[in-house]
C-alpha cells in the first residue's frame, strides 16, 4: 500500500516560509491571498495488505520520526492499494 | 579528564570543540563516530557539537537523534553524565528528548551568522558556576532552525525550568531586536532537570580563542564542577 504523511508546524507555531510564500504571491499581484503554509510530504510505500494497519504503522512512525510533537502536526491518508 | 566529541555524517564544529577542549580546557579527548556504540563510563563530558548532520533532512538533527551513539549518550545522560550540545547538538538533543522543547525554523526565514548577547538565567549548574547572575556575555551563533519553542505555553521564564542563556542586548535586556531567531521566552540555552545535560543554539567553543574570551567562562565552570566533584570522591 501507498501512504502520504503530510507533515506542517502546527496553529501557533510561526510559520517563516509560509508567510514569505503568502507574501512573494500578494507581491506577484494575487491580491486575495490571505495566508499560506509550507510543509512537508512523506510518500511511503508499505509491504501490507490491511488499509488499518497500515495507517497504524505509519501513525507510529510520524510519532517516533516524520513529526515532532513539540511543534509540528500530521495527517496520514492511504493513497494507494496494495 | 577525558571528554569525547561525537561526529556526524555532515557536523562541521566538532574539529573546533575538540581544539577547545585539548587546547584550552586540557581534556584528554576521543572523537567518536555515529555509528559506534562505545561505553562512555570512562568520559568526564560528551559534547555533541554543531554542524548539519545528514544534511538536516526531515528536520534538523531527528535523523541523528537515532544514530546508535545517541542510544549510548543517552545511557551515559540517564546516569548523570555531563552531556552538552552545541547548535546542531542542540538541536539533536531536543530530538532525542534529553532535552526539553525543539528548534524551528529562524523567525525572520533567513540563517543568522553573528556575535549576540547573552545573559545568564541560572549560576548553579556545571555549566555556568563560574558566571555572574544576570552576566552577559557574547558567543557568536550561525544558524537557520534556532528558533526555541516551549513544550508549554509559557509566559514567563519563571515558569520554564532549566533555562540557563536569554538572547539579550548589550545591557543585559530581553529586547525583541535582540532576539535573532525568534525564540520563546528569548531562550538560547536550555537544561535538563538533573542540569547534567545543556544545549545552546551559540558557539562557545568560537569565542575561547582569538576573538572572544567568554566562552571561556563556560569551560571554566565546567572544569570547576568536575575539579569539585573529583576532590569530594
Amino acid at each position: 500500500m501507498k501512504a502520504r504523511v503530510t507533515i506542517f508546524y502546527k496553529e501557533g507555531v510561526f510559520d517563516p516560509q509560509g508567510n514569505t510564500v503568502a507574501e512573494s504571491l500578494r507581491r506577484l499581484g494575487f491580491k486575495t491571498v490571505q495566508s499560506a503554509r509550507v510543509g512537508k510530504v512523506v510518500d511511503i510505500e508499505l509491504d501490507s495488505q490491511h488499509e488499518k494497519d497500515t495507517k497504524a504503522a505509519v501513525d507510529k512512525m510520524c510519532e517516533k520520526l516524520l513529526a515532532n510533537p513539540v511543534i509540528e502536526s500530521f495527517k496520514t491518508e492511504i493513497i494507494g492499494g496494495a | 579528564m577525558k571528554a569525547a566529541v561525537i561526529t556526524f555524517p555532515g557536523s562541521n564544529c566538532d574539529d573546533d570543540v575538540v581544539y577547545t577542549l585539548r587546547e584550552f580546557a586540557k581534556f584528554d579527548v576521543t572523537t567518536l563516530w555515529h555509528q559506534e556504540r562505545p561505553a562512555l563510563g570512562e568520559f568526564q563530558l560528551v559534547v555533541v557539537p554543531g554542524g548539519f548532520s545528514y544534511g538536516d533532512y526531515l528536520r534538523s538533527g531527528a535523523v541523528a537523534a537515532l544514530s546508535p551513539v545517541m542510544e549510548k549518550v543517552k545511557e551515559y545522560a540517564g546516569n548523570g553524565g555531563l552531556v552538552l550540545g552545541i547548535c546542531n547538538g542542540f538541536q539533536i538533543l531536543c530530538e532525542a528528548r534529553l532535552l526539553p522543547g525543539a528548534l524551528a525554523k529562524n523567525e525572520s526565514s533567513k540563517f543568522q551568522c553573528k556575535d549576540v548577547y547573552l545573559k545568564v538565567e541560572d549560576t548553579n549548574t556545571p555549566w555556568t558556576n563560574q558566571m555572574k547572575p544576570g552576566e552577559v556575555v557574547q558567543y557568536p551563533i550561525a544558524h537557520g532552525d534556532g528558533r526555541y519553542v516551549c513544550e508549554i505555553d509559557s509566559k514567563s521564564l519563571a515558569d520554564v525550568d532549566g533555562v540557563l542563556l536569554t538572547y539579550c542586548d548589550a545591557k543585559g535586556k530581553n529586547l525583541p531586536e535582540a532576539n535573532p531567531n525568534g525564540s520563546q521566552l528569548a531562550i538560547a540555552g536550555i537544561s535538563n532537570k538533573a542540569r547534567n545535560v545543556f544545549g545552546l543554539m551559540p558557539h562557545p567553543e568560537r569565542a575561547t580563542d582569538l576573538r572572544s574570551q567568554h566562552g571561556k567562562k563556560l569551560w571554566n565552570s565546567l572544569l570547576s564542577h568536575l575539579n569539585a566533584k573529583g576532590g569530594n570522591a
